[in-house]
């Protein structure tokens, strides 16, 4: 192999740059030494010949998921060859080795592991743990059903608590009721935590943990009384086993009910579990994740579009001169600029809510805890609507590639189909919507009968108290400055203000015709998600506007301060309705925010390639052919072309069995 | 059994489902050729999709190539000819999936582009498959823009033949159907040089693999580009030329010619030819795009009505999803375009029917309207429906995410239809110049083309509407958007003069408002949407509740689409504050009214269970059953190897030796 320069477009985008890149990388980080330190995991990966293989775009899902399972078994021992112990340097060495793609390890090392950390007793913990910890028990986490996912209280599985033998009967009654979903569970793990509807003494007693063994230890055989598989293809996720479980009378000890919290005694008696802030804690941390893939998966997509969109020539703009870079055209710039903008917002709320997240539970037994219900309400909505606008956008990307997009060698379509459950699982977007909407309208309540609220919501104070009619009223004029990211803050403050106050305003007038609450509560949703949308996307431009003060470097600060600018910006001139509606703008003043957004993705133009430099991925993990690091694009493509598994032979079996014969016949 | 929560659904329905189809395929005997065309197809077992998700590139390409081969048997036993009326259900029925598409492609492009002579010698053996065809246009470096292709053929007089080459990497074919393995002839277009100068794009018969051993051609490299989102069962190549030669008969000479003696000749209009390539991008809209979308809307809908989760009143059962807001927003406005694009889709074929006869009175007249037409609609249905059917299927939750759901295919089907055929923007981009260059006319008070006259009427600037009830006249909701295509395309125009007047060149003027002016013609093709559809209502019977439903369906498009844009209605203050408050209640009000005609909405579409392949969406709504049995034939539940290869040694305490 010889070694390719770096395509000439690339390298003069690089040269005209106005800011190190390096110093970005280092923001994103978290600090110059997290980045060397990320590196150098990311080094141990790429130089382990164990990590190699070809690219799984051409391989069956068997042998992806054979593939996965190879990896995952090495990674397991080399991380602890290699002493990385803390999370977030797991969380790295496992995204390098997998490529930022799921494994089937995943539920045993994210949920398995510590749900017996936190909810087995001593005793369980001595019998589970280690074995755990050594992988001669795999586990994973069984929670949601074929019938019921974001509703947990309609799950049917029931364990039946028999004080004869003392153990409990798990089944599955219906077809509704049989596991589906859960990572890990076809065809990896031996056991599985099982949530199940709890019966003793004739009464049920909701929903408890279960450990449940499934599989031989041995031979693997499913255990009588067990029916376990793979739910068959997914629009992604090879890699991952997901799986169904039905049980019919499968009797485990009792002591294999998770017990820390709530208990079942032998004679069958119920003891309740003492109530428990910290479930609480774990969403909010595991909807943290999601924001951070949120940003990561689009700055992903966000590298490769503006890579290629560099190195592409077509067509013209002036008469008589070369192709231009498809960069130059004020439609492509339009479609890739304010995504770039919304993929470095959405890394800061990422790293705000996760440091938020470990100030409130820094100690979990001194720390004050009283955030933490606004912090739950507040991440629901986030975790909906970043990943509702990384899904779009990351989209958006691969058709600015146009076809060349739709190849799987382009390395997006994998990034969707990989990130675009995240609108799903961890609760519903539209359901996570409405929590957030229905801690917005406590608010506003709490706020019409006199008192204070404090937090994000904290505008809501501002909201007049004498405005009770039920029409909408406009908006508390502010004065915007369209250049000044404060004053769109403020903009941005005054429409979530207006919808939160709209939203619960209708629900009032519904309830008002005598409507039941739950009632009143669906025929208000459409305008209920409204306000929540609008709450986090003010929530973000705080955010992002508030980092811009904590960077040192005025260079990366002025490239940043255009970016913010452009997203709080866009945002406007995407929603101009509502801040119309309100009275917060004019339409003069929305025509300045469209021409304004016009004359920034000029300024960002010579920074888009650094930008997207600043992300710091690695070829490898990056998985594109267009957005290689060098440029190099077309030399690529064919070489990766030639890989297909069509091309396997010069002549295609199906020539002499389909082609030749009907050549002959006719 | 049918699921009795869909049955209930069927119960209720305001209209008469089987009138609806007939509506939908022209008329009751169309319908009954489809259902015959259908049921021969799907009870013929070498077509059957039960498969299609558990296979690989190679298994589903051999499948596409065994069926195409079937097809010919299939027709000629049931006596169905390419010009029969059965001819066109036939793709529908097969849902897509079978080889030799391109070829023809190949042999339309011979018969549009080739002299008698050529046609005489190349289609008898197309249509009797003694050769295989594809179209080679698109290159790694170069698509929508045909220009700046980069394969070259030159005249070499002393042999009468010409010598095509792939004079770098860029230049490779790439993407073109049917290449990458099936095809031995292509049409290829390349720079012509005569002489040394260069004419221009042609195109070229060549032949790439051997007739009798199928192996490549003597300077032919080809092979199949590998995988893509969808299209698994298409083997869309590459080729490479070097110093390949071709006979100087080759080169497809209706419209140009090559002389023996090198002379460069032209002859004839190719206007013809240019409205043929006009309307293969509104061909497309029925099978491509409106198809898929139904089929999601079908899947979804039905989904929507047998999954329950959550309670929407304590101590009763869970409720349907269907009932929830949030969800009736996702789908009923989906549904609803799928009616407002095929009335416009019956509109666009009507007129190129008529100005394909105009056309053949030497009149091209039309040509520049349905050229910009054709753009315009190609790109905002294709962006419309693709954007639909990822609603339908995240509106699945989990169970959307299974390919067996059958929403995760129709989504990266329907999605290239984005690209094909011309690049979404740069279409919007043609209608969009041809809409200035009205508007300056009009404004001047020259005549102008039938389908942009509204732009030089003089309107009101207020919305009358006084309550909400009011925004239930098409009258009020059309010139609304009437009033907005021309606000948009006027001020664009005068954006546009200002920039020049000021001194900038005009190509960047152009570009500098190309977001604009894309916005613009997007704007236009909507008006023309919501006003074709509130016409098409009236025209329709008020018997068996028809139009009634069609009623409400029309008006949910025209206020989505107003919810969903306020800031261009409430800009100039057209509309007012107050107003969209109106809009937005009657918008919300149309889906609970919808809500209840939903299901038999989506059972008027009359699909097969073979054509949706949906554990889903099928017609009885036992979903979660299907669900179950059709995991259990996938392949990963066969013994892997992964176990005893890497889990037996890692089960067995590999680790606990560290």
């Amino acid at each position: 192999a010889f070694a390719m320069s770096v395509n000439a477009d690339l390298r003069r985008e690089r040269a005209a740059a106005t800011f190190q890149p390096e110093l970005l990388t280092h923001i994103l980080d978290g600090g110059a030494e997290r980045t060397r330190r990320r590196k150098e995991i990311e080094a141990l990966v790429l130089n382990d010949p164990d990590f190699q293989h070809e690219d799984l775009n051409f391989l069956s899902r068997s042998q992806r998921y054979e593939e996965a399972i190879r990896k995952s078994s090495l990674m397991v021992m080399k991380l602890r060859e290699h002493g990385i112990a803390d999370p977030e340097e797991i969380f790295w060495f496992k995204s390098f080795v997998h490529r930022g793609r799921p494994e089937p390890l995943d539920l045993h090392l994210g949920m398995f592991l510590p749900t017996l950390l936190t909810q087995a007793t001593p005793e369980q913990q001595d019998r589970f743990f280690m074995p755990a910890w050594n992988l001669e028990i795999i586990g994973t986490y069984a929670q949601t059903e074929m019938g019921h996912g974001t509703h947990l209280r309609g799950l049917e599985t029931t364990a039946t608590y028999d004080p004869a033998t003392q153990e409990f009967i798990l089944n599955s009654p219906t077809v509704t009721s049989i596991k589906w979903w859960p990572g890990g569970l076809g065809k990896t793990s031996n056991h599985a935590i099982v949530l199940a509807q709890l019966y003793t003494q004739g009464q049920c007693k909701g929903l408890h943990a279960f450990i449940v063994p499934i599989r031989q230890l041995g031979t693997h055989e499913p255990l009588p009384g067990i029916t376990v598989g793979d739910i068959g293809p997914k629009f992604g996720y090879d890699e991952m086993d997901n799986g169904y479980l039905k049980m019919d009378n499968f009797r485990i000890p009792r002591e294999n009910m998770l017990m820390k919290y709530a208990q079942v005694e032998p004679d069958g008696t119920y003891v309740k579990p003492v109530s428990d802030k910290l479930t609480y804690g774990t969403m909010v941390f595991i909807r943290s994740i999601i924001v951070g893939d949120s940003a990561r998966s689009l700055s992903r997509a966000c590298t490769i579009a503006i890579r290629y969109s560099a190195v592409r020539h077509q067509s013209e703009l002036k008469p008589g001169e070369p192709e231009p870079q498809i960069l130059d055209y004020q439609t492509q710039q339009y479609k890739l600029f304010p995504l770039l903008a919304t993929a470095y917002a959405f890394h800061f709320v990422g790293a705000y809510i996760k440091d938020t997240y470990h100030r409130i539970s820094g100690d979990i037994n001194e720390g004050d805890l009283s955030e933490l219900p606004e912090l739950h309400a507040l991440t629901a909505g986030l975790k909906a609507f970043t990943s509702w606008t990384a899904n779009a956008g990351i989209e958006e990307c691969r058709m600015a590639c146009g076809g060349h997009g739709y190849s799987r060698c382009s390395g997006i379509p994998d990034i969707y189909v990989t990130f675009t459950p995240s609108c799903t699982y961890e609760g519903e977007n539209t359901v996570m919507m409405l929590q957030t909407a229905r801690f917005l309208v406590k608010s506003y309540t709490q706020v019409s009968s006199g008192q204070q609220v404090t937090g994000t919501v904290s505008y809501l104070n501002d909201l007049s108290r004498q405005r009770i009619q039920p029409q909408h009223v406009a908006a508390r004029a502010v004065s915007v400055r369209i250049n000044d990211p404060a004053s769109l803050v403020e903009a941005y403050k005054a429409r979530a203000a207006w919808l939160v106050e709209a939203a619960a305003k209708n629900l009032q007038a519904e309830l008002n015709h005598r409507r039941s609450k739950e009632d009143a509560w669906n025929r208000t949703s459409v305008d209920l998600v409204r306000a929540s949308e609008a709450h986090c996307h003010y929530v973000v431009v705080k955010l992002f506007t508030a980092k811009l003060s904590e960077i040192s470097n005025a260079a990366v600060r002025a490239v940043l301060t255009n970016l913010c600018l452009l997203y709080a910006l866009f945002g406007i001139s995407r929603n101009t309705g509502d801040f119309l509606q309100a009275g917060i703008l004019t339409s003069a003043q929305t025509t300045q925010v469209n021409q304004h957004v016009k004359e920034l993705l000029a300024v960002i133009r010579p920074n888009a390639v650094a930008l997207v430099d600043s992300f710091d991925f690695h070829d490898v993990h990056l998985g594109s052919v267009l957005g290689r690091y060098d440029g190099n694009v077309y030399e690529n493509m064919f070489e990766w072309a030639k890989k297909s598994p069509l091309n396997k032979t010069e002549v295609h079996a199906s020539f002499h069995k389909h082609l030749k014969p009907m050549q002959a016949k006719l | 059994s049918v699921n009795p929560d869909l049955a209930s659904e069927r119960q209720t329905a305001s209209f008469c489902v089987e009138k609806l189809t007939a509506l939908l395929d022209g008329g009751a005997e169309q319908t009954r050729i489809r259902r015959a065309v259908v049921e021969a197809i799907q009870s013929d077992p070498v077509f059957s999709r039960e498969n299609q998700y558990f296979q690989t590139q190679n298994e589903r390409y051999e499948a596409a190539v065994m069926k195409a081969v079937h097809l010919q048997k299939k027709m000629h036993e049931m006596g169905w000819t390419e010009n029969g009326p059965e001819y066109k259900y036939i793709y529908r029925a097969l849902s897509g999936d079978v080889a030799f598409l391109l070829h023809r492609v190949f042999m339309r492009s011979i018969s549009v582009l080739g002299s008698d002579k050529q046609i005489a010698k190349w289609i008898p053996l197309a249509t009797q498959h003694q050769l295989i065809g594809s179209y080679a246009q698109t290159e790694l470096g170069h698509g929508t823009y045909l220009q700046g292709l980069e394969t070259t053929a030159v005249f070499d007089i002393t042999t009468q033949e010409f010598i095509l080459n792939t004079p770098k990497i860029s230049a490779m074919k790439w993407w073109p159907g049917d290449m990458g393995r099936s095809a031995t002839h292509t049409v290829v277009f390349a720079q012509l040089y005569i002489h040394g100068k260069c004419y221009g794009i042609h195109p070229f018969i060549v032949q790439i693999r051997s007739l009798q051993d199928h192996s490549l051609c003597p300077g032919i490299t080809a092979g199949d580009i590998g995988p893509k989102m969808n299209f698994e069962h298409i083997d869309n190549g590459y080729l490479m030329l070097k110093n390949v030669r071709v006979p100087r008969d080759n080169m497809l000479s209706k419209f140009c010619e090559v002389r023996p003696d090198g002379t460069y000749v032209r002859q004839g209009s190719q206007k013809i030819n240019y409205f043929t390539m006009t309307t293969v991008r509104i061909s497309l809209i029925s099978d491509e795009v409106l198809t898929p979308l139904m089929k999601a809307c079908t899947i979804a809908i039905r989904y929507s009505a047998v999954r329950r989760q959550s309670k929407l009143k304590p101590g009763e059962q869970e409720a349907k999803i269907l009932d929830y807001q949030t969800q009736q927003e996702k789908l009923l406005p989906q549904l609803a375009a799928v009616y407002a694009f095929h009335f416009i889709n019956d509109y666009l074929q009507e007129l190129f029917n008529r100005g394909y006869r105009e056309i053949q009175r030497k009149n091209f007249d039309m040509l520049p309207e349905l050229h910009a037409l054709s753009s315009g609609f190609k790109a905002v249905i294709t962006h419309h429906c693709t954007a639909a059917v990822e609603i339908c299927l995240r509106a699945c939750g989990g169970h959307g995410y299974s390919l067996l759901s059958g929403l995760p295919s129709l989504y990266t089907k329907i999605l290239a239809s984005c690209i094909y055929e011309g690049e979404n923007t740069i279409l919007l981009l043609q209608t969009a110049r041809f809409l200035i260059k009205c508007f300056m006319a009009a404004s001047t008070g020259q005549p102008v083309p039938p389908s942009v006259t509204y732009l030089a009427a003089e309107k009101p600037g207020k919305c009358p509407a006084k309550n909400k009830l009011d925004f239930l006249h098409p009258d009020i909701y059309t010139e609304a958007y009437q009033h907005v295509a021309v606000r948009l395309i006027s001020s664009t125009a005068t954006k546009l003069q200002d920039l020049i007047q000021s001194g900038v060149k005009k190509y960047d003027a152009w570009n500098q408002c190309t977001v604009q002016l894309v916005q613009a013609a997007k704007a236009h093709c909507h008006y023309i949407t919501v006003k074709n559809f509130a016409e098409t209502v009236e025209t329709l019977e008020t018997k068996a509740g028809i139009q009634r439903i069609m009623k409400h369906l029309c008006d949910l498009f025209a206020l989505h689409g107003i919810f969903s844009n306020t800031g261009a209605f409430l800009h100039d203050g057209y509309i007012s504050a107050a107003q969209m408050d109106m809009v937005t209640a009657s918008y919300l009000d149309l889906l609970a009214v919808i809500r209840k005609d939903a299901v038999p909405l989506v059972d008027a579409f009359d699909f097969t269970d073979e054509s949706l392949n949906s554990a889903l969406g099928s017609y009885d709504g036992q979903v979660y059953q299907r669900l179950y049995e059709w995991a259990q034939k996938s392949p990963t539940n066969k013994m892997s190897p992964a176990y005893e290869r890497y889990l037996k040694p890692l089960l067995h305490n590999t680790l606990s030796k560290l």
